[in-house]
């Protein structure tokens, strides 16, 4: 399956994902952990092409968060990158953040929001932001392509700076809606 | 004539030298007897909550400082709890990273009743699927030395499941506030590191 519509940066017109990842490279970010998703793979190829950056595939999204917990444990930075979906997997793990207050910077490739096809997808796609804000984390929504690297500087910034759990939540009006 | 494994007195064994490592634990149980081991040193990072994390909060200090030996107790109930952890881990490949198991069969916290490795699984054998090829399964009282011998020999990432008598875990109060216990891990590993350095 593939996106209908691939966002390209509104500044330069290359791949969104490549600006994302100039920006956390700029926060020093060298752990990529993941989910294999349409929305975030051109992300995990730049991060698997470049030799200072590490990937971590999981089996699913909560190990991702105690993954993260353990890099931030010595003192490094990390990012999880997931689909909606997969913020439902996370439920107890989120007390790493809450609780223990370790920094968590997430990317959420929305579904079950805009112009989604599948219905399996819209409960969790629903109650994906609710869920992450009833745990603390914080959500920087980007709708459109002129959102994202300001968005992306804020949610590294609650993160790594403001010491908190941020999600930069790619919405499907800027992703595209993925058809069946 | 062959004993049963007394969890108390395991990981004194399998880790002669307890500030060679950078600790995670389980919750309950394993979090109380590598407390014991460590006097709750700051380089534990223990958990009371959370169950299934620790192998992958593991997996996260290993990558990130491979030059530190880095290693993970924790109970048979949590490691089955995100026994995926394993195929991301084996997948991984981390070097320097090693895993025991405290394998008491039985769910120690909540009123100790018989866990799925009482029945039929074995989490060895899950551990070779997963990928790792270091694995190995402790019966016996005898077989400790060659347990902590594996830590230092066998190629990580390595795991180890050691079968222990159904007895209490070792008394000892350690810190709760998990946002105290990060603070207080993350503070004492760049002390060190600094240490090590200059």
């Amino acid at each position: 399956m593939k996106t209908d519509t691939e966002a390209p940066s509104a500044i330069t017109g290359r791949h969104w994902s490549s600006d994302l990842f100039a920006v956390l490279q700029d926060y020093g970010v060298r752990f990529y952990a993941y989910v294999p998703d349409a929305g975030n793979a051109t992300l995990v190829q730049l991060a698997q092409q470049h030799p200072d950056m590490r990937t971590v595939m999981l089996t699913t999204e909560e190990e991702g968060v105690a993954f993260c917990a353990g890099v931030d444990l010595v003192g490094q930075r990390a990012a999880l990158l997931m689909q909606s979906s997969g913020v439902g997997n996370c439920g107890n793990f989120f007390t790493l953040i809450r609780g223990a207050r370790f920094p968590m910077f997430m990317m959420v490739t929305m579904r079950g929001d805009y112009g989604e096809t599948n219905p399996w997808q819209y409960a969790m796609g629903q109650a994906a932001i609710p869920m992450m804000e009833s745990m603390g984390i914080l959500p920087f929504v980007v709708t459109g392509s002129d959102d994202l690297e300001r968005a992306a500087h804020a949610a590294l910034a609650a993160t790594f700076k403001g010491g908190h759990g941020a999600a930069l939540v790619l919405s499907q009006q800027f992703l595209g809606a993925k058809s069946m | 004539m062959s004993t049963k494994i007394d969890r108390r007195l395991l990981l004194g064994q399998l880790f002669a030298a307890p500030a060679d490592y950078l600790f995670v634990s389980g919750l309950a149980g394993s979090a109380r007897d590598l407390a014991a081991l460590t006097n709750d040193a700051p380089t534990l990072f223990a958990l009371g909550g959370v169950m299934g994390a620790a192998s992958m909060i593991g997996l996260g200090m290993a990558l990130a400082v491979p030059d530190r030996e880095v290693a993970v107790v924790t109970g048979d109930g949590e490691l089955q709890m995100n026994v995926g952890s394993l195929i991301s881990i084996a997948s991984a490949g981390p070097p320097n990273l090693t895993i025991v198991c405290v394998d008491n069969e039985r769910h120690g916290e909540t009123g100790n009743q018989p866990g799925h490795t009482a029945r039929r699984t074995d989490l060895g054998i899950v551990a070779r699927g997963a990928g790792f090829s270091s694995v190995m399964t402790v019966l016996r009282d005898e077989e400790v030395q060659s347990a902590a011998k594996f830590i230092k020999e066998a190629p990580g990432p390595r795991l180890i499941v050691v079968k222990v008598a159904d007895t209490e875990p070792s008394a000892f109060k350690r810190l709760m506030d998990p946002a105290a216990c990060r603070y207080r891990f993350r503070t004492a590993y760049s002390a060190n590191q600094a240490r090590r350095v200059s």
